[in-house]
């Protein structure tokens, strides 16, 4: 039997924007979607997609990517079919809304998954870029009862049992649990690989399911809130930074060594 | 159901004794209790956790609950989980406070979710809104470009409270405060994944963490081999190395080098960032160092904006003059 793989990825706005297009609406509490930088799949996202492809490279799999939202850029979402996932299913209602509150995106994404009759892994991006949560992966573990290995590098399959490598912070850790599992995966996996001409030709040609609230069965009055997001504000930063100059370069570091020595500080 | 009362702190233990960062959330756990007019309790979880009790009340606590069993000798998630959820349905905190450890960034996710709850996660700042009596959280957001201030819905209100935020309170071995014997039944088929291995890849000497100067390098280094000449900086300072997570993305230096918000958090006297740009992914980790002294060729790099001392230049010619006038300032 073909090993059935879940990755969850969520449409994020690009992190690696220049940070003067950083806006904050602090009426309406939210981050001012930029114009002209399209949205991006969150990092860690892309290594949960990679991390189910080096198991489809030696086994056989299928591997489908879920995401909720609002709207969906389709050209991005795509990325993870070009990479070489089989399907992707977008969970799109105006009631989807990029909330701060995990609890709501766990719950629908749960939802989605006993629709989909499950999987015998979940691979889950740690955490997304926007809110910084690190709470939906480890939320819909516990909402579907499943086995959770949270900050892998490296994810094994075999014999009903998965075995991943995880970070610690001295080293790592081997970790096994049987299936059915979920993962968290983080960037110390590896580069995710670059979509093939070919596999963005396939991709071009998939069509992505979509299932609004309803075609969940769900109703957003069960839907009660867990947080409240009070308010949003960039924080102020930054200080006077005095420059160390010397004749040239060495002798700049040799300034900076006196005055930190000034300082006190060697 | 009663009221739900107290601000429970959950306790981790190092090597039997009351762990730093649990430490420093009994100083934030104390301050809320104080404005909630409510008590403060800590959960110590182990097969026995006697000699942190004393410690714990004498950081602020004023009750122990000595969640026991003989399975939370070694630490598992699943197990701790089990023990909580126990306790805290038992107890009916107002508040549940937990340090964004390594094991507390799995666990109070996963705890908030069995409970059916709200959680506040990687926080910097917790406190009592006056007029609600309700708890605060403020967290980065954005890889900390943005700040969300927000409330849990529900009780327990949770947070996980990124360490080193909070000072510990000053020990008062004279403090009084009462033990409660809490033993939880447990299965170890409760226990859903199992450690095969541990593998330890830190650098020897002095740890990231513990370090009074860190010496770290970016991407700007270009490679690998640059790092021989920080390791040489940080041994004449008696530091440690880290990395930016390019660099370590790069496979120039171990995974436990990286500093930043997905890496570790370092409050060193002296951080001497070299060519590194400042993102604020990485400043998320390093934002309690006392001074910050950037190396960077780039003069518009965002690190001279948090730089207190900045030198615009290449580091192959900075950093060994510096580290030879270092030397003989050590030395003289």
């Amino acid at each position: 039997m073909a090993l059935k793989i879940g990755v969850l990825a969520k449409q994020v706005i690009d992190p690696e924007m220049p940070m003067a297009a950083f806006r904050v609406d602090s009426d309406a509490n939210k981050v001012v979607t930029p114009p002209n930088i399209p949205p991006v799949v969150n990092g860690f996202d892309e290594n949960a997609v990679e991390a189910a492809l080096l198991l489809k490279d030696a086994q056989e799999a299928t591997i489908t990517v879920i995401s909720s939202g609002t709207e969906f850029a389709l050209d991005v979402m795509k990325k993870p079919l070009s990479m070489g996932a089989d399907e992707l299913i977008l969970l799109q209602d105006d009631a989807f809304g990029n909330t701060i509150d995990s609890f709501f995106t766990a719950r629908v994404l749960a939802e989605a998954v006993r629709k989909l009759e499950g999987f015998d892994l979940i691979i889950c991006g740690r955490q997304a870029s926007d809110w910084d949560n690190a709470q939906v992966p480890l939320g819909l573990a516990e909402l579907l009862g499943l086995s959770c290995i949270a900050l892998c590098r490296k994810v094994d399959v075999s014999d009903g049992k998965v075995t991943a490598e995880c970070t610690t912070p001295d080293g790592y850790e081997v970790v096994e649990a049987d299936l059915p599992a979920l993962v968290t995966v983080s960037n110390e996996l590896g580069q995710p690989r670059y979509p093939t001409l070919r596999g963005i030709m396939a991709a071009t040609r998939k069509k992505p399911t979509i299932w609004t609230m309803s075609d969940l069965g769900m109703d957003s009055a069960e839907l009660e809130p867990r947080v409240t997001l009070r308010s949003l504000f960039v924080p102020e930063t930054g200080q006077d930074c005095e420059y160390i100059e010397g004749e040239n370069a060495a002798d700049a570091g040799r300034q900076l060594a006196l005055k930190l020595r000034e300082d006190k500080l060697i | 159901m009663a009221e739900a009362t107290g601000v429970l702190v959950l306790g981790e233990l190092a090597g039997g004794e009351l762990a730093s960062v649990s430490q420093e959330l009994l100083a934030a756990g104390r301050k809320l209790a104080d404005d909630l007019g409510e008590e403060l309790t800590i959960a110590l979880l182990g097969a026995s956790v006697e000699g942190a009790s004393q410690q714990a009340i004498s950081y602020g606590a004023d009750r122990v609950y000595a969640v026991t069993h003989p399975l939370l000798e070694e630490y598992q998630v699943d197990l701790n989980l089990a023990a909580l959820e126990s306790l805290c349905q038992e107890t009916n905190p107002n508040v549940l406070l937990i340090a964004r450890t390594e094991s507390g960034r799995e666990l109070a996710p996963r705890l908030a979710f069995r409970l059916g709850v709200g959680l506040a996660q990687d926080c910097l700042e917790v406190s009592v809104d006056p007029a609600a009596k309700r708890l605060l959280a403020n967290r980065p957001v954005y890889g900390g470009n943005a700040i969300a201030v927000i409330s849990c819905d529900l009780t327990p209100q949770i947070a996980a409270v990124r360490p080193k935020v909070y000072e510990p309170l000053e020990p008062d071995p004279s403090r009084q405060g009462q033990v409660v014997s809490f033993p939880v039944e447990l299965e170890s088929s409760q226990a859903r994944t199992r450690i095969v291995e541990r593998v330890e890849e830190t650098s020897t000497g002095i740890k990231l963490e513990d370090a009074r100067v860190v010496v770290s390098g970016g991407r700007g280094l270009g490679g690998p081999e640059p790092f021989a000449h920080l390791e040489e900086l940080a041994k004449v300072m008696g530091g440690a190395v880290g990395a930016s997570r390019a660099a370590v993305d790069s496979g120039w230096v171990p995974v436990a080098y990286q500093v930043g918000l997905t890496g570790k958090t370092i409050t060193p006297e002296i951080y001497i960032m070299v060519a590194i740009s400042g993102a604020s992914q990485h400043m998320a980790g390093c934002s309690g160092a006392k001074v910050i002294v950037a190396i960077n060729k780039d003069s518009e790099a965002n690190i001279f904006r948090e730089a207190r001392y900045g030198v615009v230049g290449d580091w192959e010619q900075i950093i060994p003059a510096f580290t030879a006038a270092v030397r003989e300032l050590v030395q003289s």
